[in-house]
């Protein structure tokens, strides 16, 4: 049986704060932003979370969607930085888009790879009959420690995606996925600790490349393609350097990748990185493209898609919600200090 | 707010459920158990509506000194918004253009964080309200 | 002129003591010391002894939250050492207007038959919480639920109703202004007021904003303070001063809690309900009004109470504010006291205050700020954002 997206929807904060800002604060190299190729990263307001961006993901989907909210067998969201350590996210947004009660959820969380999870889950859900549509979400309002590296790319974002079978419905069909998964500690956070560790330069080649570069390989072995074969390319955006380098090592060019390139913009939302750079993609493809996806989550694991857009896409109506790049140009810009206060990076006084 | 208190009304929180006097058809929000008009003939038909998230400001002002909870958020704008179905609410207006608030400007319900029982307890989620965006060019 | 209206039978409310404590930060004072001040000062200034009080009403915002007790007019009763009397005590709230409502309840008792000497207090202990506490519980009397909860706090919610006036009547800023600018002059010559110097408009623009346009001086203080009242029944009163002060019309209204209920928020319907209510009662029409005493918890209250309450048409409260009509020259001198501003608002004590200050008046004994030919006035007290409106008609010169 055929699976693939019924609709998608998208959410990024509009607050903003620039490399140089950061680098001013901390006295690093002006330059920074222009090494990671992350100029500015989205900043999530006082009162947001991955409840609200995932609500508001989820309602963007829903409203453009063909498919009713009662068909919805399941909801899964993965996230690095859930609200709750105990008491999942996916209830939350069950709640906003009155979706349920008789489906099934749980939450994810594979560093920034925990959406792609929730969609490979999905589509299993999809294609054995279990449900008829699934809601797999990607959402993030990841922390770096103040002074860390991790501070100039851990921002905030998310995308929903509704997954279903309905030949009638289904904008793009996923054919293949395949995923590569080791014990690699290249990225973690310990229970009870604010602020997560990393290997630093660990986390290129042994972690990041590897995993990428031996999905994608299979994922094309799996499917019988090569890179020329795609129209659009779109990977894990940590920063807007090592897409490009994976890309153009697995033999991708500039034009294929450009759409779904949004680090440089937006910073890395982690488990929304990949998963909005797809909307981006969405929001321009034509029926018959071909798209690659390829995310990735320290731990290790990479998930890699094959996907196909279909005519019905000429149908769905993304003008029913508000369009990303709509999101991406209309940004506030803080200092230091109102992004500090926004991340609860303050610390407060004992009667706040 | 205690944990049933909150949890009793998410329906009315997240997705502005109101009633509708089955009577009369006047809609209200929070919903009600009788219809101020109606009253008696009321008792047993109020029915429940969805309230679509689409009003405009009737009147604003912005706060500097904060109701518990809405410290990080000074300055900050509460108004009274005159929904499309016809309740007035009042709430946060957030993420919005200082140039774009203004009586009359129309508004749509976000969904946010409306605070914490503390660091340890209940997250309370429910609506804000934002003027319209500026659209990219497509 | 008929004066009064039901069975002549019905025995009439008359105040014979007063007294209320110096309004401010009373760092020394407990509630309980507050409460027993005022209640003695009242006691002795009636000239009642202990054994001849019928009945005891107290009222208070929140003595639960501000100091952690409920269940107080008993206990501010023993406070008096009048315990072991047994005599009936009723803690009465309504936000605000708490004072104004136990002495409604006070007149009410007397006028029932039941009781001929009812004392009853206001009082608030407002400083032994941190000051955002105090502003947060000052907040209880609005819907905690669907205002509160979204950030709108009482001074917010005044605040929209100032920018609804100021949108429909054209109400300005120094007009408002003008009010606090009045009330502090009023206040320099009040010593029990909590503010006692007069400020320029321009120190009330200036100043840091607390919800546009408001700024802190548009906003009554949080106090401490206790205020009391003696009452006496027609049957007994000619025992006691010469001076009695007849309650000749008392009016209480209430409204949707809630202001995003309110059909208007620019007019005050409890306000004008009560006010109408106690003045069919008196059978007083606002010419015989020559001073009153009104709820001024921002500026833009006192600028709606003197619309709602008659004394100026509706959206001229503004105008006739700065022109002066409502100060010791006017023809209605409003807040001789000071008012909430500068009197102060120990939020409870505010209501029975105001009484005291027109007793005092209509006696004469307004010393520095004596409001000439004073034989009529009325209190105006309201609870939230006038979701409870309570008026008096005070007539002296019995």
């Amino acid at each position: 049986m055929p699976v693939g997206i019924l609709s998608y929807g998208a959410y990024v904060p509009r607050y903003r704060i620039r490399s140089e800002e950061i680098a001013r604060v901390w006295g690093d190299d002006a330059n920074i932003g222009r090494n990671l190729d992350v100029h500015q990263k989205s900043v999530p307001g006082p009162d947001e979370d991955v409840a609200t961006i995932s609500v508001e993901a989820a309602r963007q989907a829903m409203r453009r969607s063909p498919s009713p909210v009662d068909d919805i067998g399941a909801i899964y969201v993965g996230s690095e930085s859930h609200p709750y350590a105990v008491k999942p996210t996916g209830t939350i947004v069950q709640a906003a888009i009155d979706a349920g009660p008789y489906l099934t959820m749980a939450d994810f969380e594979f560093a920034c790879k925990a959406g792609t999870a929730a969609i490979q889950t999905g589509m299993g859900l999809v294609q054995s009959g279990m449900c008829r549509t699934v809601l797999a979400i990607g959402a993030d309002t990841s922390q770096g420690a103040p002074r860390n590296a991790l501070e100039y790319s851990a921002s905030a974002g998310g995308a929903a995606f509704l997954l279903g079978a309905d030949k009638k419905q289904v904008i793009a069909e996923i054919h293949h996925t395949a995923s590569f998964t080791t014990d690699t500690p290249d990225f973690w956070r310990r229970e009870g600790q604010k602020y997560p560790s990393h290997g630093e330069r660990f986390t290129g080649e042994p972690a990041y490349f590897r995993h990428v570069m031996e999905a994608s390989k299979r994922l094309m072995a799996d499917a019988g393609t090569v890179p020329s074969d795609y129209d659009h390319a779109v990977f894990h955006q940590p920063n807007g350097k090592f897409p490009v380098a994976v890309a153009r090592k697995l033999g991708f060019e500039e034009r294929q990748y450009a759409t779904g390139l949004l680090a440089p913009r937006i910073g890395n939302t982690y488990s929304g990185a990949v998963l909005l750079g797809l909307v981006h993609i969405l929001d321009a493809a034509e029926p018959g493209q071909r798209i690659f996806m390829c995310g990735y989550g320290s731990g290790a694991g990479a998930d890699a898609f094959d996907l196909t857009v279909t005519r019905n896409i000429a149908r769905y109506d993304r003008g029913a919600a508000e369009r990303l790049e709509t999101q991406l140009a209309d940004t506030t810009e803080v200092d230091y200090a109102t992004y500090a206060k926004y991340r609860g990076k303050l610390v407060m006084g004992g009667d706040a | 707010m205690g944990v049933p208190r909150f949890w009793r009304e998410i329906p009315q929180r997240y997705n502005l459920q109101a009633s509708r006097c089955e009577v009369c058809q006047a809609i209200h929000f929070p919903p009600r158990e009788v219809c101020p008009d109606c009253r008696r003939a009321s008792i047993g038909r109020m029915g429940t509506v969805r309230l679509s998230g689409r009003g405009r400001i009737l009147e604003w002002t912005r706060v500097h000194k904060a109701a518990p909870g809405y410290e990080k958020h000074v300055p900050y704008v509460v108004a009274l918004i005159h929904t499309d179905e016809g309740p007035v609410v009042t709430g946060q207006v957030v993420d919005s253009d200082p140039a774009s608030i203004e009586e009359g400007a129309e508004v749509h319900a976000v969904f946010r964080r409306l605070g914490e029982d503390g660091e340890a307890g209940v997250i309370h989620y429910g609506t804000k309200w934002r003027t319209a965006r500026i659209a990219a060019k497509e | 002129m008929e004066r009064g209206q039901g069975p002549r039978k019905r025995p009439d409310a008359y105040v014979i003591g007063v007294g209320h404590t110096a309004f401010g930060e009373a760092w020394e004072k407990s509630y309980r010391q507050l409460m027993t001040e005022a209640g003695l000062a009242a006691i002795q200034d009636a000239g009642i002894q202990g054994d001849e009080i019928d009945e005891v009403f107290v009222g208070t915002m929140s003595t639960g939250k501000l100091v952690g007790q409920e269940h107080v007019a008993p206990l501010l009763l023993d406070g008096a050492g009048l315990a072991d009397l047994h005599i009936p005590a009723t803690r009465v709230e309504a936000s605000g207007a708490s004072g104004g409502l136990a002495f409604r309840q006070a007149v009410q008792a007397i006028r029932a038959g039941g009781a001929d000497i009812v004392v009853v207090g206001g009082l608030e202990k407002m400083t032994d919480v941190s000051d955002a506490d105090a502003q947060a519980i000052a907040s209880s009397g609005i819907d905690q639920e669907w205002e509160h909860f979204f950030g709108a706090n009482d001074a917010a919610l005044h605040a929209l109703v100032a920018k609804r006036h100021m949108a429909e009547y054209g109400t300005t800023r120094e007009q408002l202004a003008a009010v606090a600018v009045k009330n502090h002059a009023h206040g320099a010559n009040n010593p029990l007021a909590q503010f006692r110097r007069a400020i320029t408009p321009d120190k009330v623009l200036r100043a840091p904003m607390v919800a546009e346009p408001f700024t802190v001086f548009d906003c009554a203080p949080v106090s401490d303070g206790a205020a009391c009242l003696v009452l006496a029944s027609s049957g007994v009163v000619g025992s006691y001063r010469k001076d009695a002060v007849k309650v000749s019309g008392s009016g209480q209204a209430s409204d949707a809690l809630a202001l995003h209920s309110r059909a208007t928020t620019t007019t005050w319907r409890s306000t004008a309900e009560a006010a109408r209510r106690a003045y069919t009662e008196a059978g007083i029409s606002v010419a015989d009004i020559r001073l009153a005493e009104v709820h001024d918890a921002y500026t833009i209250n006192e600028i709606l109470a003197i619309e709602d309450l008659g004394f100026v048409k509706k959206g001229e409260g503004g105008p006739a504010t700065l022109e002066g009509r409502t100060g010791f020259d006017g023809d209605i001198v409003v807040n001789p006291s000071g008012g909430l501003k500068a009197r102060g608002h120990p939020a409870g004590a505010t209501g029975i205050a105001q009484v005291c200050e027109v007793v005092w008046q209509l006696r004469g004994e307004a010393k520095g700020r004596q409001v000439k030919d004073a034989r009529i006035g009325v209190t105006h007290n309201t609870g939230g954002t006038g979701a409870t409106a309570v008026v008096h008609v005070l007539e002296g010169g019995f």
